[in-house]
Parts: structure tokens; C-alpha cells; sequence
């Protein structure tokens, strides 16, 4: 299925949040999800089922004013 | 000392993190302004790439109180989620609460920002609201549950200064126990200290120190600034008058009668 990571089309095989991350590298690194718009804590990534067309967005922590 | 949601600061001078030529300079600038809180952000991050976790790596090795922001975000659903994601991740309740409502200015929207303010400080978040000097949007802000508020000195970046000072002299008037800090606008140091003479209770500065040709001594002056100017509103200033008033003592004046 096709999801959308952060503004770009990205082909996923995993089912689910947490495999999703895993499958794009974001192993052990700090960052914080939403999906279509809401936030998804990292305890319910394992949790969280994926569809075709889903809007991820995947945050860091960065310079701020 | 300023407390602010229970957290006594030393510090009347926070810092923003952005735009420094390096995270070498932005973290020797941190310390020579001795502060306490530094505004922090979330952005997009590839899973190859991992720019977050160095910067969240220096920042932490700081020994600061972050202050995540919601900057970009235009709604408040956009300001909600955010928030989340922010508390998340740096792990405090704290949050400089943006809603920009026109992109020229970057001025907040302030109905966004009320109805964003309501929801969160309900969901136990410590706000630090990025608002205006008006009166009725403040008792707003307050009346949500917010305990502190950041009104701009002038548009974010323009390094204007105090813009409305009658406006920003009634909002302080307005709120004498509220803690207010100027957030936005400022371009130097003596804009600072005019804050604090004023009687705000602290300044967060981010581009007139990171722009600077050299940030770390901008850093040292505007911590020079903001404790003259802190000083001077305690020891009382005169009030100004349109009439010279004689310092040396008229009486026994030579040649006179």
C-alpha cells in the first residue's frame, strides 16, 4: 500500500505504525507520529493500523524560536 | 526571581534556537546568557537522516528547560496535534502555544489561539501563549487556564523593538500578578532593558542574538540588558516631566538677592 510520510508517497509493506517506522528507519531514533492529523503516542504504534492513502507525519526535535 | 507555573527562574532572559551559525555558537551563546528556558521546535525528519537527535543531544547536555513551540501551525487543530507531539517527545508540559494568523506579520490569531488555549490547558498542558497586547485576548487567555502570557514586542524577527508601548504599558497595568514576557520584535539590548523597565517580567530573544555578527557576545549583552533593566524597575524610575527640575540645590545660590 502507498502511504503518505511527511509529504511523500512511500510504498509500505508493514500493517501496522511500529513496522512502518521499522521499515523506514526510524529505529531507536526520537521522534513523535501523527496519522491523517492525529497524534499517535508510542505506546499505541503497535496498535495502530495502517490503510492505503494514510497521511503520516513523522517529527524530530529542531531549532525553534 | 520570575516563577512561572510553579518553576522559579533565576533568568529573566530566554532564548529561542534558531538560526545560530552553528550549534557550536548557539550553545556557547545559551551560556553566556545565562539562561534557563530555550525554545525548541518539531520538523519533519527522514529516517536516514536524524538532524533531530543531534540537536536534541546538545540541547539536553545544556542542563536548560525546553520550551517546545507550535510555530507554523496556522489552525488549531494543526496547534492541538502539535502539542502532542511536542509533549511527547521532550517530555514536559510546557508549551509556547503559536497560532499564526497572517503571514506578513506571522501576528497570532487570536480566536485560534483562545479556542487552542482552552483545549490544552484542559488537557493539563502549561501554556505560554504568543499573543498581542490586547486587553480582552488576554482575559481570554487567563480566563482558559493560562498563567503567564508572551505578548510581542513587534512582529517576529523584525528586530523593531516595543512597538505599542501605550498598549503594552496597559496590558502590564492591566495584569500587575500576571507573569508577562515579551516574546518577538526585539533587535537590541536596550530594547530589552526597556521591557524591563517597563515591568515586564522577562524577554525571549531569538533572532537579534543568533544574527548577530557575533551571537555570543549579543547573548552577553542582552543578559547585561535585561538585568539593568530589571534593577531599574525595582529601584523605581522618576517619571518624566515636560520642565527642567534643577539637580543642584538652589538655596545659597552666589549672586542671587
Amino acid at each position: 500500500m502507498r502511504i503518505l510520510v511527511n509529504g511523500a508517497w512511500r510504498e509500505a509493506q508493514a500493517a501496522q505504525l511500529a513496522g512502518l517506522l521499522d521499515e523506514l528507519g526510524y529505529a531507536g531514533v526520537v521522534v513523535s507520529t501523527a496519522v491523517n492529523d492525529e497524534f499517535v503516542a508510542v505506546a499505541a504504534r503497535a496498535a495502530t493500523p495502517l490503510h492505503d492513502g494514510d497521511r503520516l507525519e513523522v517529527l524530530a526535535p529542531m531549532q525553534g524560536g | 526571581m520570575l516563577e512561572v507555573y510553579q518553576c522559579a527562574l533565576n533568568s529573566r532572559l530566554l532564548l529561542g534556537s534558531a538560526r545560530y551559525p552553528s550549534p557550536a555558537v548557539l550553545q556557547e551563546a545559551v551560556r553566556a546568557a545565562g539562561a534557563e528556558v530555550v525554545t525548541v521546535s518539531l520538523r519533519r525528519e527522514s529516517g536516514g537522516e536524524r538532524a533531530g537527535q543531534g540537536f536534541w543531544t546538545l540541547i539536553r547536555e545544556l542542563g536548560v528547560r525546553v520550551l517546545p513551540n507550535t510555530a507554523g501551525c496556522h489552525s488549531v487543530k494543526e496547534a492541538v496535534t502539535t502539542a502532542h507531539m511536542a509533549r511527547e517527545v521532550f517530555n514536559t508540559p510546557w508549551l509556547k502555544l503559536e497560532v499564526i494568523g497572517e503571514d506578513d506579520t506571522l501576528q497570532p490569531d487570536v480566536f485560534g489561539l483562545t479556542e487552542a488555549a482552552r483545549i490544552l490547558c484542559a488537557e493539563g498542558f502549561q501554556v505560554f501563549p504568543y499573543t498581542t497586547e490586547d486587553l480582552v485576548v488576554a482575559e481570554r487567555l487567563l480566563a482558559a487556564g493560562c498563567q503567564v502570557l508572551m505578548p510581542w514586542g513587534a512582529p517576529i524577527g523584525s528586530g523593531r523593538g516595543l512597538n505599542n508601548l501605550f498598549g503594552l504599558k496597559a496590558l502590564r497595568a492591566h495584569f500587575p500578578r500576571v507573569p508577562l514576557i515579551i516574546d518577538a520584535g526585539l533587535g537590541l539590548p536596550s530594547h530589552a532593558a526597556q521591557a524591563l523597565e517597563l515591568g515586564f517580567d522577562a524577554v525571549l530573544v531569538n533572532t537579534a542574538i543568533a544574527q548577530a555578527r557575533d551571537p555570543v557576545q549579543m547573548a552577553q549583552a542582552f543578559a547585561q540588558a535585561v538585568s539593568a533593566g530589571a534593577a531599574a524597575h525595582a529601584a523605581g524610575p522618576i517619571e518624566p516631566r515636560d520642565l527642567a527640575a534643577p539637580s543642584t540645590p538652589l538655596i545659597g545660590t552666589a549672586f542671587r538677592g
